[in-house]
């Protein structure tokens, strides 16, 4: 059976080509100049390089983690470059017309096209190449509900009030060394902002592509939702297959005010590098939300790409009844690495959390689930419930768990439960025996696995998530 | 014989699992229609017989051959003998988790149809085949959505065996001691499911260790299995004989640490 999963786990990155598009990219480097240059680029107003020179100086400050069950070599961060735009948005198009051809084919090619009218009824996309924000599609529409959905390179220009009230409000400057990186450098990501009482009329969603070499993205997301409101928001991700490793340091801030509500999803697929393990991306991500009063938050992710993840998506639970839900699905295979999870901080009475955490491990690869539940003296009642479930293909991978509670408050309830699995040779035979090949068999069980996952993912990405699942399987058992 | 109304064929069969010797020269010839009831002490190789022909991993065969419609079984993987109509309904069958048995069921069929050349049904179509086939067997619908015998009962399990065997309709079916842990109530069911697919194409290899079903399920055929191969062959009256005299007559040598249960 291994000798057949290796030989599956050799299959193409469908995402992985190159698109010929020129750019206008930084020399590699990193220091005070380069950030004012960024800041320049992009026209920024003064406060926001202090912003990003005072994060710049408390990162150099701190060192890179290493508790993560992670191994890789230490990351030349001299040798990155901060920004690459395609030369052609310079002149900020106006409108789609005026767009490179050859941005909207290399969007197409990976399924989202952004023309209009071919999209998905009911999808607004902002789509991020290298450091600057392309298009987004249906702004109008969304204005007429005065939903704001534009690039935060823009929002910053426009919206400074709700900028500089938010940016580093949930994960502030000096909370990671990644994330005190990404204060530095970011380039662009998007901006949503959910009037009072409003639900948002579409999903939205952002498509972050990686395209030029030796090059870094740091995108920032900053999501508001004000009192009352919804939304539900999609982030996907592709890069070129390259050999060399490339650095994704992205922050994710989100903001539920009181009774709103903010449904995160993700799909990343970012090159997971090569059988050997060469090349790939390496992910360091910071996502986090406050809830306040009866606001939820819900992270659902599906994560298959990447050569190593570093990524836990939390909820700060603030306000008295808030809920924090975190769902998700990590396949590696190859010579993949995941370290992945959530922390739900309790701090209001009666707060609740759910964590489902799906981890497929295959072919050599490692996939660890790290979450922390920590219930604060106030946390009244709280209660959560953690299901860890791990599901190995193949002997020669690894599936760890490393769950952390932190209980101060007597009345607080936390429920965990793990289990590790096996595609065993029973369900295989059982299968094979009514005439599903191999193939289609593997990725059935494995579905079957995700489905609690999937099925808190936005419909027209559950079906997505199922196909790239079956992609990243194809052949893996014989 | 004739080959040409034969619909499986087995000559000098011999098997072993794990390098002990199981079957040792099994033969076996089965036309269109006939059922065939294999009895049998435990570790005999009932069940052994049952993964060889159906080529689960571990159960090597050493030499002689068997051919279903011709077709050599043993150069087929266990998906193609599968499409070439051989099913074998397990003795415990397996859960898997999250998978809906409706959807188990359509890609069972499905992957069978394709590989006939015949296009795939509709979802439409399939569900009211799956209901019908739910209603054959007793099982309340809701069991179409819930995961592959995932929590099920034993008797469930056992009758979700049969629901799958009228979907995909296959040529022989071999079961697998399919008796065994069910009262007389759901054994009736079973045997009427099984009997309801009867006709004078499909054929039957029946292994059970007990008499009583075939009290249910009539045969035209009783083998008496052991040591690895067939020791005495009779109609259904031979099973009365084993069921007053047991097997202990039969034995050639004690075969109480062999593979089977």
């Amino acid at each position: 059976m291994t000798e057949q999963i290796d030989k599956a786990l050799a299959r193409e990155y469908e995402a992985g080509f190159v698109s010929a598009v020129e750019s206008e990219t930084f020399e590699p480097g990193l220091d005070e100049d380069v950030i004012r240059r960024i800041s320049e680029v992009k026209g920024e107003p003064e406060w926001m390089l202090e912003w990003r020179l005072k994060a710049f100086r408390v990162w150099q400050e701190m060192e890179e983690p290493e508790w993560a069950h992670l191994s890789y070599p230490k990351i030349d961060l001299q040798s990155v470059s901060y920004y690459s735009a395609p030369k052609s948005m310079k002149d900020k198009p106006k409108s789609l017309d005026e767009v490179d051809p050859e941005l909207l084919r290399t969007y197409e090619k990976l399924g989202i096209p952004l023309i209009e009218q071919q999209m998905l009824a009911g999808v607004a996309v902002d789509a991020v190449f290298d450091s600057v924000s392309v298009v987004t599609t249906f702004r109008e529409k969304l204005e007429e509900a005065g939903v704001i959905f534009c690039p935060i390179s823009e929002a910053v220009h426009k919206y400074p009030d709700l900028i500089k009230k938010y940016i580093g409000s949930v994960v502030p400057t000096k909370d990671n060394y990644f994330a005190a990186l990404n204060c530095a450098v970011f380039t662009d990501g998007s901006f949503v902002y959910i009037p009072k009482g409003t639900r948002c009329p579409m999903e939205l969603s952002t498509y972050f592509r990686i395209n030029e070499q030796n090059t870094g993205q740091f995108e920032r997301t900053l999501i508001i939702a004000d009192e009352g409101s919804h939304v539900s928001y999609l982030e996907g991700c592709t890069a070129p297959q390259r050999d060399e490793n490339q650095l994704h340091a992205a922050v994710v801030e989100l903001v539920a005010m009181d009774n709103a509500e903010i449904k995160y999803s993700t799909v990343q697929n970012w090159y997971p590098g090569d059988e050997d393990g060469k090349g790939g991306i390496y992910n360091f991500v910071t996502k986090r939300g406050i809830c306040h009063t009866n606001a939820k938050i819900s992270w659902t992710q599906v994560e298959t790409g990447s050569a190593v993840t570093w990524k836990y998506p939390s909820c700060v639970l603030k306000g008295d009844n808030s809920v924090g839900e975190f769902y998700s699905v990590a396949l590696t295979r190859g010579r993949q690495q995941a370290d992945t999870g959530t922390k739900m901080i309790h701090i209001g009475k009666n707060t609740k959390s759910t964590i489902i955490s799906k981890g497929i491990s295959a072919g050599k690869s490692n996939n660890s689930y790290r979450g922390l539940v920590r219930m604060n003296p106030g946390a009244e009642g709280a209660r959560n419930f953690t299901q860890c479930d791990s599901l190995l293909i193949g002997d020669q991978c690894g599936a760890h768990t490393f769950p952390y509670v932190e209980s101060r408050n007597p009345s607080a309830i936390v429920e965990h439960e793990a289990t590790t699995s096996k595609v065993s040779d029973d369900q295989m035979f059982l299968c094979r025996q009514r005439g599903v090949d191999p193939e289609k068999a593997v990725s059935m069980i494995v579905n079957g696995f995700c489905k609690e996952v999937f099925k808190e993912l936005p419909m027209e990405f559950a079906v997505e998530a199922g196909k790239l699942l079956e992609i990243s399987l194809e052949g893996s058992v014989g | 014989m004739s080959n040409e109304n034969v619909l499986l064929s087995i000559k000098d069969l011999h098997a072993s699992v794990e390098e002990k010797n199981i079957l040792k020269g099994l033969n076996l010839d089965i036309k269109p229609g006939e059922v065939h009831a294999i009895m049998g002490p435990n570790g005999a190789g009932k069940s052994t017989t049952g993964y060889v022909l159906s080529g689960r991993d571990g159960y090597e065969v050493d030499s002689g051959s068997a051919t279903l419609d011709g077709q050599d079984l043993f150069d087929m993987d266990v998906e193609e003998r599968a499409r070439a109509g051989l099913f074998l309904a397990f003795q415990y069958p397996v859960e898997i988790p999250g998978v809906s048995n409706l959807e188990f069921l359509k890609v069972s069929v499905d992957s069978q149809r394709e590989a006939r050349g015949e296009e795939a049904l509709t979802s439409a179509e399939f569900l009211k085949l799956a209901k019908e086939a739910c209603k054959q067997v007793n099982l309340p619908v809701s069991f179409l959505k819930r995961g592959v015998n995932e929590g099920f009962s034993g008797g469930e399990k056992k009758r979700n065996e049969i629901m799958q065997m009228i979907l995909l309709k296959p040529k022989l079916c071999i079961l697998d001691e399919t008796d065994s842990g069910l009262d007389i109530d759901a054994m009736q069911v079973v045997a009427n499911g099984v009997n309801s697919q009867r006709d004078s194409e499909r054929s039957f290899i029946v292994v059970t260790h007990y008499q009583r079903l075939l009290d249910y399920i009539k045969p035209d055929f009783v083998h008496v299995l052991a040591d690895g191969k067939i020791v005495k062959s009779g109609d259904a009256s031979l099973a009365k004989e084993l069921e007053a005299q047991g097997y202990a007559w039969l034995q050639t040598e004690p075969t109480e640490d062999e593979i089977e249960d």
